[in-house]
C-alpha cells in the first residue's frame, strides 16, 4: 500500500536514532564507570581491603613519595592501559567485587595470609606481558646506563641479555613480600614462583 | 638600728651581692647557645665504591659500598639476602655472607643465615663523603 511506505521509513529512522542515542549514552557511561574505578582514591577508600593492607604499604615506598615527585598510583601499575587487555583486567576485577562482599581479606590478618597466593597472581601476569605496566614508564630503551649507579648498569644490561624481565629482580617494591617468600628460591630466571602448577607455595 | 632600715640594708646587700656574681659563658660543643636548637648537619650522598671499600682493619665487617635505603630488612623479610644470600651471590656479583654467619651460638652449623647475623646493618654500614670531625692517625693493621 503507497501510504505505508514513508510510515515504515519513519520508524527505521527512529529505531536508528533511539540506538544512537542509546549507544552514546550506554558507551559514555560505562567509560566513566570504568575511568571511575581507575583512579588511586576509588582504590584507596572504597573498600577495606585496599585502604588497611596496601595502601598502607605503598604510602611508604618510593612509588608514593620520592625526590622528583613523580608518582605511580594503583592503576598505572595494576591495569592496563592499553584498550582491550584494560577491559579484560576489569572484567577479572568482578571477582575482586565478589570476595569484597565475601570478606575474604577484610583484615590485615586475612589479608597476610593469602598474601603468597595474592602476589603470585600479579608476579605472574606480569612475567607473562614482560612487565608491560612498568614498561609504560620505565622504558629500556629510554634508560641511561651511564647515569645508573655502576651496579645497576651492570646487572640491567646483564638482565637484558638474559631475556628476563622487571619483575625477575624488583619484586616488593610496592607492597610487603609474603612472609613466606625466600629470595633464594626467586633467582632472577630460576624462579619457582611463577609456576602455576606448584600449588604448594 | 630600728626593724625598716634593716630590711632596707638587707635588701641593698643582696641586690648588691647578686650584680657582683659573674657570669659563666657555657661553651657548648655543638655550636650553639644551650637553649638554641642545634643546626642540622649539612646533608650528604651515600658513598657509591665500585668494587667495595677496602677493609681498614682485619676482622672489621665490610662496609656497605651503595645506597641501601630502599631494601626493606625486618623480621619478615631481608632485603640483602636478594642478592647477598649464596645461592644469588655468584648471579649477582656480591659477596656472600662468611661461613661464621651459618653457625649459632652453640657452633652448630645452619643451612639459613643464623638469627645472631639475621640483622646486617648492625655490623655493616654504608658511608657518606664526610670530613672526619676529628684529626685521625689511625693505622690498622694489615
Amino acid at each position: 500500500m503507497p501510504e505505508d511506505k514513508p510510515k515504515k521509513g519513519k520508524r527505521t529512522v527512529t529505531v536508528l536514532l533511539t540506538g544512537i542515542v542509546l549507544g552514546i549514552v550506554l558507551w559514555s557511561g560505562f567509560n566513566a564507570g570504568m575511568e571511575a574505578t581507575n583512579t588511586e582514591t576509588f582504590c584507596s577508600t572504597s573498600c577495606h581491603e585496599m585502604e588497611v593492607n596496601v595502601y598502607q604499604e605503598y604510602m611508604d615506598t618510593n612509588h608514593y613519595v620520592n625526590r622528583t615527585g613523580v608518582r605511580a598510583t594503583c592503576p598505572d601499575c595494576h591495569v592496563p592501559q592499553e584498550g582491550i587487555p584494560k577491559f579484560v583486567r576489569k572484567l577479572q576485577a568482578s571477582r575482586e567485587v565478589y570476595h569484597h562482599l565475601l570478606g575474604t581479606i577484610d583484615t590485615p590478618e586475612k589479608f597476610d595470609a593469602e598474601r603468597m597466593e595474592l602476589a603470585r597472581h600479579v608476579w605472574r601476569a606480569m612475567k607473562e606481558t614482560d612487565s608491560r605496566e612498568c614498561r609504560n614508564c620505565h622504558e629500556s630503551l629510554s634508560m641511561d646506563y651511564d647515569k645508573q649507579e655502576p651496579r645497576s648498569a651492570e646487572r640491567h644490561e646483564q638482565a637484558e641479555a638474559e631475556g628476563l624481565t622487571c619483575i625477575d629482580c624488583h619484586k616488593g617494591i610496592a607492597h610487603r613480600l609474603p612472609a613466606e617468600y625466600d629470595p633464594e628460591q626467586d633467582i632472577p630466571g630460576e624462579s619457582i614462583y611463577y609456576d602455576e602448577a606448584n600449588t604448594s607455595l | 638600728m630600728n626593724k625598716t632600715t634593716a630590711i632596707l640594708s638587707l635588701s641593698l646587700a643582696v641586690v648588691g651581692l647578686g650584680g657582683a656574681m659573674p657570669t659563666f659563658a657555657i661553651d657548648s660543643l655543638r655550636g650553639a647557645a644551650i637553649e638554641a636548637m642545634s643546626t642540622p648537619p649539612a646533608k650528604r650522598k651515600v658513598d657509591v665504591v665500585e668494587g667495595g671499600i677496602e677493609r681498614t682493619f682485619e676482622q672489621q665487617p665490610p662496609l656497605i659500598p651503595h645506597k641501601i635505603e630502599n631494601y626493606r630488612l625486618n623480621l619478615r623479610q631481608n632485603g640483602c639476602m636478594r642478592c647477598h644470600s649464596k645461592a644469588a651471590a655468584e648471579k649477582e656479583n656480591t659477596k656472600p655472607p662468611s661461613a661464621n654467619h651459618f653457625v649459632d651460638r652453640d657452633g652448630k652449623e645452619l643451612a639459613k643465615l643464623s638469627s645472631r647475623r639475621y640483622f646486617c646493618t648492625q655490623c655493616h654500614m654504608v658511608q657518606i663523603k664526610g670530613e672526619p670531625l676529628v684529626e685521625n692517625s689511625f693505622q690498622g693493621l694489615k
